[in-house]
């Protein structure tokens, strides 16, 4: 089991070396003749405004609150997937009475307006 | 006949002979062994890669009724060399005020997320790199890191347009994982274990397709969700935001998005063939009969697995190129109130009646399993209709006029 995460850590460092070889590769290669014109930030012509690193309002904030409670959910909902062979039949539908419970969280969510974009 | 049979286990004792004879202690043998064998992996993925530029030009092409490129070598075939030697020697530019760091991680991790996710590819039942137990996990962790790529690209540019191409993938990602990791329950409750090679055993009687074709849909929609790939490409969306999260990325950096997102979509493919279509195997017993016992080979598993994985990236494309692009607040409405209430009943159904069902012989489970899903498809078809004659209503109440043309 421990030599399986050995093969994925040796994966991961070799994963992140391999796309870093033909960007090294680009930096011999390639010309370098910068100026300020061209380094300045592309708006279709129009010159910039301000920093792009601006507060901004995330239309989506509520969602990815409802999304972390299903994301919490599901990890929850593996274990009971992998058992099921075993379990009980009263077991298993208190899998589905926990699912119904978020689901109804959803319903609750959805009729408060907040799956509305705004 | 061994290497026919077996070949990495067949390389892997040769080398290991070999080294041991050189002295070396087992431990550092085996990270020796690792690192070859995961250069190759990663080398055959990269070369696949570099195909799969003119296998997507190719097919866009034909798409939209065009040759496609033509020119340099047979059908095209050295354009995407020609491509890279482009992309290689155009001069690059990091914009001023760009988060150096970050903006140089973005490309680097598009490529490595997907690059790590051929760690659990099953290519055939001996090719593969490991089988890991808790491998649909894995699948859904390193999914997440692609979307954090274009995230991260797309805040440390420091453009208006890519910032908010980000900020659409943000949107994207925290809906249409919900869906994709209860659908991916379905394979695992069918086949009781989280391993890609349990899963593709288990579908060598059935593929889970046809056990649970909504579940199929369902992982296919929010596969290319993730994707970012059209319908769902609001994080590059050419006519809005010119090109998204990749704006400032230039030369070798923008062709590493570029590889990344093609071989991503062909990983899906491929994964969609392991956990809905049977992966490498899933031939319905004919590999036991005497006279089809060659299929059970390793090599001819592995073509008919990339044969499946392609046809899985072909139907990813079809799709990009045949819809138009749809509106953010549409893509979540249709996350939110259609694709993850269909997707937790149809896990509902499938945890039930496979503990139900399990008494039935084998003919009787799939019927019970395949048409509980067309009736729920049919259930939702109809409450489908029904709010959009609700919707066509209150349309021509509101304006009667325009309702009548």
């Amino acid at each position: 089991m421990q030599t399986n995460w050995l093969y994925i850590g040796i994966f991961l460092v070799v994963g992140i070396i391999v796309p870093i070889v033909p960007l090294v590769f680009s930096r011999l290669v390639a010309p370098r003749k910068p100026n300020p014109i061209k380094l300045s930030t592309y708006e279709c012509g129009i010159e910039t405004v301000g920093d792009s690193w601006v507060q901004f309002k995330a239309q989506y904030y509520i969602f990815a609150l409802i999304f972390l409670v299903f994301d919490v959910e599901t990890v929850f909902l593996f274990p009971w997937a992998l058992s099921l062979r075993q379990l009980p039949l009263f077991v298993v539908l208190e899998g589905v009475l926990f699912i119904a419970i978020l689901v109804a969280g959803l319903v609750y969510a959805w009729r408060k307006g907040m799956l509305e974009w705004v | 006949m061994l290497f026919l049979n077996d070949p990495i286990t067949f390389i892997a004792g040769w080398m290991r002979t070999l080294l041991s004879g050189w002295g070396l202690s087992s431990g550092l043998v085996t990270v020796i062994i690792y690192i070859l064998g995961i250069t190759v992996l990663i080398i055959f993925a990269m070369a696949l890669d570099i195909m799969l530029v003119w296998v997507e030009r190719k097919v866009v092409a034909r798409f939209q009724d065009r040759l496609g490129p033509n020119r340099i070598g047979p059908f095209g075939l050295i354009q995407p060399f020609a491509d890279i030697i482009k992309l290689v020697i155009k001069e690059d530019i990091t914009p001023a005020g760009a988060d150096k760091l970050l903006y140089n991680l973005g490309p680097v991790l598009a490529i490595a997320s997907v690059i790590i996710l051929w760690a659990i590819l099953p290519l055939s039942s001996r090719i593969f790199g490991v089988d890991l137990n808790v491998a649909v996990l894995y699948l859904v962790a390193a999914g997440a890191l692609g979307t954090l790529s274009i995230i991260v690209g797309g805040w440390a540019s420091n453009n208006k347009y890519a910032l908010l191409g980000a900020f659409r993938m943000v949107a994207n990602m925290v809906s249409y994982e919900i869906p994709m990791v209860v659908v991916l329950l379905i394979p695992t409750i069918l086949a009781n274990s989280m391993s890609v090679q349990d899963i593709t055993v288990a579908q060598s009687g059935m593929w889970f397709a046809i056990l649970s074709p909504l579940a199929f849909i369902i992982f296919l929609i929010s596969a290319i969700a993730e994707l970012g790939r059209s319908p769902f490409d609001l994080n590059e969306a050419e006519s809005e935001i010119v090109a998204g999260f990749h704006i400032e990325y230039t030369g070798m950096k923008f062709g590493l998005f570029y590889a990344g997102e093609l071989l991503h979509a062909f990983t899906f493919g491929g994964f969609i063939a392991v956990l809905f279509f049977g992966g490498y195997g899933g031939f319905f017993g004919l590999e036991n009969i005497g006279f089809f016992s060659w299929l059970n080979n390793p090599f001819v598993q592995a073509v008919v697995f990339l044969v499946k994985a392609m046809f899985g990236y072909w139907v990813i494309m079809w799709v990009k190129y045949s819809m138009p692009r749809i509106r953010i607040d549409h893509m979540l409405a249709f996350n939110w109130k259609f694709l993850t209430p269909l997707a937790l009943v149809v896990l509902v159904n499938t945890a039930v009646l496979s503990k139900v069902l399990i008494g039935l012989p084998n003919w009787g489970y799939v019927l019970g399993m395949f048409f509980s899903n067309i009736v729920i498809g049919l259930i939702t078809v109809e409450i489908l209709r029904a709010y959009g004659r609700k919707q066509r209503k209150a349309e021509a109440n509101l304006n009667p006029q325009r309702a009548q043309n």
